[in-house]
């Protein structure tokens, strides 16, 4: 870029009111470009290829044994990325989620560069919102890395074709990539309220690996109360409920209720653990 | 004195400022008075509570108690409309060490909602050229020694036009033609039109650059006004060297002295003697009784009763004297 056109830039923006997509863009860039996020990702990517690779090479999948639609992938590589957003669920998606989410505030300030960003000044608040979108970013593209590696690993050992859903319609292959983004972003709604709990627990500590380490056990934990049937009442509470509940997009025709249902307890979590991690970060002594 | 009349009042003001961590004071009631424009030294003994002071200036820490005006608007109240006019170095530089030098100025005045975006790459490169690291803006601040970290830090203060600097000890880990840089930079700040407030322990550093001070010792504002002020307020030492030994310590009693008499060598007497000051030290005392015991009255009376006057000294004490005075000697100075 020449000088004149930087000049004419600085003239134009000039007139900008103040806003804040500097800070945003600023935000992911930094996420996005950092070594250790784009290792999550390629990680998340890894699952879908592994499991292609085991299926290609192994002789023969028992029916009905392994993961959800473990059996069906020779036919149809279109479920490789069903596969492996199931396989990934419990563990996987919350443990990226949960280094992402855990390193928001907690990171900047073991970093020491939480005080420069207060100084320049940022706004307490305002990064506060800026750290949650760009955790929110990450939970887009956590499934969707592992629903596209899926896509292209399956159409590339295995044959694409119409899928059969589980109502028993059968859908082209369009339809059937499309029904997978939907679970994508099933997860990605799934994984809101965990990034929110982790943004709070980022504003308790300086050091970032216990905000992270807490969030994954909270994840773990609250699918582990989800199981104890003596705490049924709790069920519905609990962010973790709703993350298996996808089953319904796979349906014809949709069934939204699942979605609606989850879209909600994420909503309240974020309300919740948002308000607390406000609460705790406009009146925090930044000491770090 | 003349950027200081123009500003019309005080850069910083605190009024009462105290902050409490547990059971420990780390400030306690501290009434700092920072006039616009002057280049003023903030000093104090390792954990004497000058960070802390700091960080609730700039909004990072409440205080427990008191309030501070940082450029005539309340903080932490005002914060919004201060520190965009504020370039500051806290507690040493700290960076993303992943990203290059320049990508961290990037990020820091990206945060500044009021930075202008068109202009921040010409404002990095600028702020980059004025702490000598154009050639390193590249390079990923892992990779940086300490004393380009403190530059990068001195750089990220100047990233806008600023009404007030705050350096938490900038010369840090800077070889000396560093330290001269940054003294020269503190200068230029100060001819702009700018308040400098830096806060260091090397003494000899605030001496040549401060035009103010203050001192502070366990969490307390012991001292704190113009420099020459500040080091009048020590107390003057004579130093007379000559064979007539006791005719000198006579002259000397007359002027009230207490004159102690030495034999470094075999050619005369070495005598000194404390100028007395009248009051007990407190600044803006001190000019009072210069003019009485001025050192030409002296050793006019000295000449005038035939001691033969070989070397005759009076030095007036260092900021180092006054500091060691009112903080203390040795390591036991933070409880």
């Amino acid at each position: 870029m020449s000088r004149s056109d930087d000049t004419g830039m600085a003239a134009r923006e000039a007139r900008r009111p103040p806003s804040s997509a500097s800070l945003v863009v600023s935000e992911l860039t930094l996420l996005f470009r950092r070594r250790r996020t784009q290792a999550l990702l390629l990680a998340l990517a890894a699952i879908p290829v592994l499991i292609a690779v085991v299926v290609r090479v192994s002789t023969a999948v028992p029916a009905g044994r392994g993961p959800a639609f473990l059996d069906r992938i020779t036919q149809n590589g279109l479920f490789v990325g069903v596969t492996a957003l199931i396989v990934s669920v419990p563990l996987f998606l919350p443990l990226t989620i949960g280094v992402v989410a855990g390193d928001t505030i907690a990171g900047e300030a073991g970093l020491g560069t939480l005080r420069y960003m207060l100084v320049a000044p940022a706004g307490r608040v305002r990064l506060l919102i800026v750290k949650y979108v760009g955790a929110a970013a990450f939970c887009i593209a956590a499934p969707v890395a592992v629903a596209l590696a899926g896509a292209a690993i399956g159409a590339a050992l295995f044959p694409v074709g119409p899928v059969t859903l589980l109502s028993g319609d059968v859908v082209e292959p369009g339809e059937a990539v499309g029904r997978m983004l939907l679970i994508a972003a099933y997860q990605m709604v799934s994984l809101l309220g965990l990034s929110a709990i982790g943004l709070f627990l980022s504003t308790l500590t300086d050091v970032p690996v216990g905000a992270m380490a807490a969030t994954i056990v909270l994840s773990v934990g609250s699918q582990v109360l989800d199981q104890l049937p003596q705490l049924e009442w709790l069920h519905p509470w609990l962010f973790s409920h709703y993350w298996f509940g996808f089953a319904d997009l796979l349906r014809q025709p949709i069934g939204w209720d699942s979605f609606t249902s989850n879209a909600l307890l994420q909503a309240g979590y974020i309300a919740v653990f948002g308000a607390l991690a406000y609460g705790r970060f406009v009146s925090k002594d930044v000491l770090s | 004195m003349t950027p200081a009349d123009r500003g019309a009042g005080l850069a910083i003001e605190t009024r009462g400022l105290t902050k409490r961590f547990g059971h420990q004071l780390a400030v306690n009631a501290i009434d700092l008075a920072v006039p616009r424009g002057s280049v003023f030294g903030f000093l104090g003994p390792n954990g004497s509570g000058k960070t802390t002071t700091i960080r609730m200036m700039l909004g990072l820490a409440a205080a427990t108690a008191g309030s501070v005006t940082v450029l005539g608007l309340d903080m932490p109240r005002r914060l919004d409309e201060v520190l965009p006019q504020v370039g500051a170095l806290v507690e040493g530089p700290a960076f993303y060490p992943f990203l290059s030098g320049a990508a961290n100025l990037h990020r820091f005045d990206a945060a500044d909602r009021h930075a202008t975006p068109g202009t921040r790459r010409a404002r990095v490169a600028e702020a980059l050229e004025r702490v000598g690291l154009s050639h390193a803006a590249r390079k990923k601040v892992r990779a940086y020694s300490l004393g380009m970290k403190q530059r990068l830090g001195i750089a990220n203060a100047l990233l806008s036009h600023r009404e007030l600097l705050v350096l938490d000890e900038p010369t840090n880990g800077l070889d000396p033609q560093g330290t001269r840089e940054v003294r020269s930079l503190v200068r230029s700040l100060a001819a702009d039109g700018a308040t400098v407030f830096v806060s260091s322990h090397l003494l000899a550093e605030v001496e040549q650059i401060c035009t103010h001070a203050a001192i502070m010792s366990a969490g307390r504002l012991v001292a704190q006004g113009p420099l020459p002020e500040l080091r009048q307020a020590g107390s003057a030492q004579l130093r007379l060297l000559t064979p007539d030994a006791a005719a000198a310590s006579g002259v000397l009693v007359r002027f009230g002295m207490a004159p102690v008499v030495g034999h470094p060598d075999g050619a005369g007497a070495v005598i000194t003697a404390t100028l007395p000051d009248g009051a007990g030290g407190l600044p803006g005392n001190g000019a009072r009784s210069t003019e009485t015991f001025a050192p030409e009255s002296i050793v006019a009376a000295l000449v005038a009763d035939g001691v033969r006057v070989r070397g005759f000294t009076v030095e007036r004490g260092s900021l180092e004297d006054r500091f060691v005075a009112l903080t203390g000697e040795g390591f036991d100075v933070a409880q």
